[in-house]
């Protein structure tokens, strides 16, 4: 019987010649991630293990991203626990501000994370890596405790639900659209426990970072992982980055799948989640002509460069509307010099937009851009639960960046089509 | 000692991390400080009002959302003895089992146990008695891979007596 992508990747990682959903299993974990929020209990917990060394100083990544640049006292007590920690124990992918970036934009930017790789993260979002056709998931503190001090973690074998998209994407429609759609057709816990596996000749033809923004959000559906087959695509975007020798990893043609859906793209509308939960995803143009107060651009979802680069096609000489305020995240160091480069902070700033060094800030309520009571955003983000952007009554409408940009000019929730550009996809 | 006992305090479907600890209380894992703000965008008045043993009884996927351990160390922390649901999120199913707080899946008690009532439960049997009515439950087993992990207390003694044992 043939084995999907993940079964493989993990049966290679635990040693064995195949494994099927519900085992559970050990694995060797090649890659380990945690942030100022999640590192600082790793490593209360990593000491009480009797460990002195972690298992590989160069496949772990401490990043401070989500309070930083520091914006209180104890976050900076905080980072300075991973900063010591890091340098104490040798830990190479240590990056601090002016070198860092939201770490799952930053870490496949640095080719830290590969195809058929296991890689684990302090930080749900880690499923953003399988994009890459890596086996990556979100796990606690003390599992990336664990981690580091044995190199290895307890798994059990998810089943997978395989999605695929046909056809070909509409003007401004993206990978945003893509998985809120899908999210709002399995629900907030249809694939609880699950690998979802994307395919189809819609996925094969995005770019990378539209297949990051997919895997990004797969958790936003329960998922344990968010698989992407690897293709030439991915192959061309690891060149000249990948910092370890890899090999991709295929699942058989007809490995067995828990659930099939197929969908066409061909007529599907910009999307957009309704507060509060990533699952209430609509077409655009069924809440167009809400008001706005705030509009975000960045996160681990939508903060690379052909993010800003679809935004800014459509604020190229326009005007936020004066009601609104547009905050501009670029994700990494890298993407924030690019888009420099390109003149993209250039149309921000002109537009009246605030553009802001790469952070998680306002995305999970942090800093950079807190909700009062009763206001309502539109953000690139993922997740637009009750206070997640600060105030427990603020709203958040999840969109991609370019219904992002169109809000922002527009003052009320807007298609792209309607402020006119092109789309830079 | 398996048995808890305590009053029940019931939340709907997808209570999510957000809600069990908002991220403007993450600059700090002080478990007491965490406690403070546990549920709060839930109920805000849980934190003042929930009593050492009570038990939290939730319905489907809950815990959903971030990977932040806080907030099964929030729930800890502010005196819940057990998690009853009808269902977990995978990542705070994991961190439950990993930082010893009890959590069982049951979507009869999840379904039937209503606000107020006193619970009895036994972990080893996974039983689950509702002692103002008299009917009981029986949650899902855990494996006997995650028993272990509970039984030395979480993920890092078991490591710890592992590394010993070598
Ligand atoms: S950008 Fe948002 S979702 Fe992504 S890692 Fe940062 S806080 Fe988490």
């Amino acid at each position: 019987m043939g084995q999907t992508i993940v079964e493989k990747i993990l049966a290679r990682a635990s040693g064995k010649k195949r494994v099927s959903p519900g085992d559970l299993i050990n694995a060797k974990i090649d890659f380990a991630l945690g942030n100022d929020i999640t590192a600082p209990v790793a490593i209360n917990e990593f000491k009480k293990t009797g460990a002195e060394k972690v298992f590989d100083k160069e496949r772990i990544a401490l990043i401070p991203d989500h309070f930083t640049p520091n914006k209180d006292i104890q976050t900076a007590e905080q980072v300075k626990l991973m900063r010591d920690f890091a340098r104490q124990q040798g830990i190479i992918h240590y990056y601090e501000i002016g070198r860092m970036g939201i770490e799952h934009a930053l870490l496949p930017e640095l080719g830290l994370v590969l195809p058929g790789e296991v890689v684990i993260g302090a930080d749900s979002h880690t499923c953003t890596y399988g994009a890459l056709g890596a086996f990556a998931t979100g796990v606690g503190s003390t599992d990336l405790a664990a981690v580091m001090a044995t190199g290895e973690l307890w798994f059990k074998v998810p089943h997978t639900i395989r999605i695929a998209f046909h056809g070909n994407l509409p003007p401004w429609v993206g990978g945003k659209d893509l998985i809120l759609y899908t999210i709002g057709q399995l629900g907030v816990d249809g694939a609880r426990y699950a690998a979802l596996e994307f395919s189809g000749s819609a996925i094969s033809r995005l770019d990378m970072d539209a297949r990051f923004t997919i895997s990004n959000m797969a958790i936003e559906a329960g998922a344990k992982a968010g698989l992407i087959p690897p293709d030439e695509v991915t192959r061309k975007y690891l060149t000249g980055r990948t910092a370890r020798p890899y090999t991709a990893v295929l699942g058989d043609e007809g490995a067995p799948v828990a659930e099939e859906y197929n969908w066409d793209v061909e007529s599907l509308e910009p999307q957009v989640s309704l507060p509060y939960s990533p699952a209430n995803a609509r077409p655009v143009s069924s809440v167009a002509g809400t008001e706005i107060d705030q509009v975000v651009i960045g996160s681990c979802t939508n903060g690379r460069i052909g993010d800003l680069r679809q935004a800014a096609a459509l604020l190229k000489g326009k005007k936020v509307h004066p009601r609104v305020r547009l905050i501009v995240i670029p994700a990494t160091q890298a993407i924030y010099l690019q888009a420099m480069r390109e003149g993209l902070l250039e149309i921000f700033v002109e537009a009246g937009a605030a553009v802001s060094t790469p952070t998680c800030g306002p995305c999970l309520g942090g800093h950079m851009g807190i909700l009062a009571g009763g206001e309502v955003a539109v953000a690139t983000t993922n997740r637009n639960f009750v206070g997640r952007m600060g105030h427990p009554e603020s709203r958040i409408y999840l969109a991609g960046p370019a219904v992002a940009a169109a809000s922002a000019v527009s003052g009320v929730i807007a298609h792209p089509r309607e402020i006119g550009g092109g789309d830079a996809r | 000692m398996n048995i808890l006992k305590g009053k029940v305090w019931t939340f709907g479907d997808d209570v999510d991390t957000d809600a069990i600890i908002p991220a403007r209380y993450l600059n700090t894992f002080d478990p007491g400080e965490l406690a403070l703000h546990c549920m709060e965008d839930a109920d805000p008045t849980f934190a003042a009002k929930v009593s050492p043993g009570d038990i939290i009884v939730a319905g489907k996927n809950f815990g959903c959302g971030s990977s932040r351990e806080h907030a099964p160390l929030a729930i800890k922390a502010a005196g819940v003895s057990c998690v009853i649901a009808e269902s977990f999120a995978r990542i705070f199913y994991r961190n439950a089992i990993n930082i010893g707080l009890p959590i069982l899946e049951s979507a009869q008690a999840a379904a039937s146990l209503q606000e107020g009532r006193q619970v009895e439960i036994n972990l080893e049997e996974g039983k689950i008695s509702d002692l103002s009515s008299g009917s009981t439950f029986t949650a899902v087993p855990f494996p006997p891979f995650m028993q272990g992990i509970m039984a030395k207390g979480g993920l890092i003694n078991y490591i710890r007596e592992k590394k010993n044992k070598k």
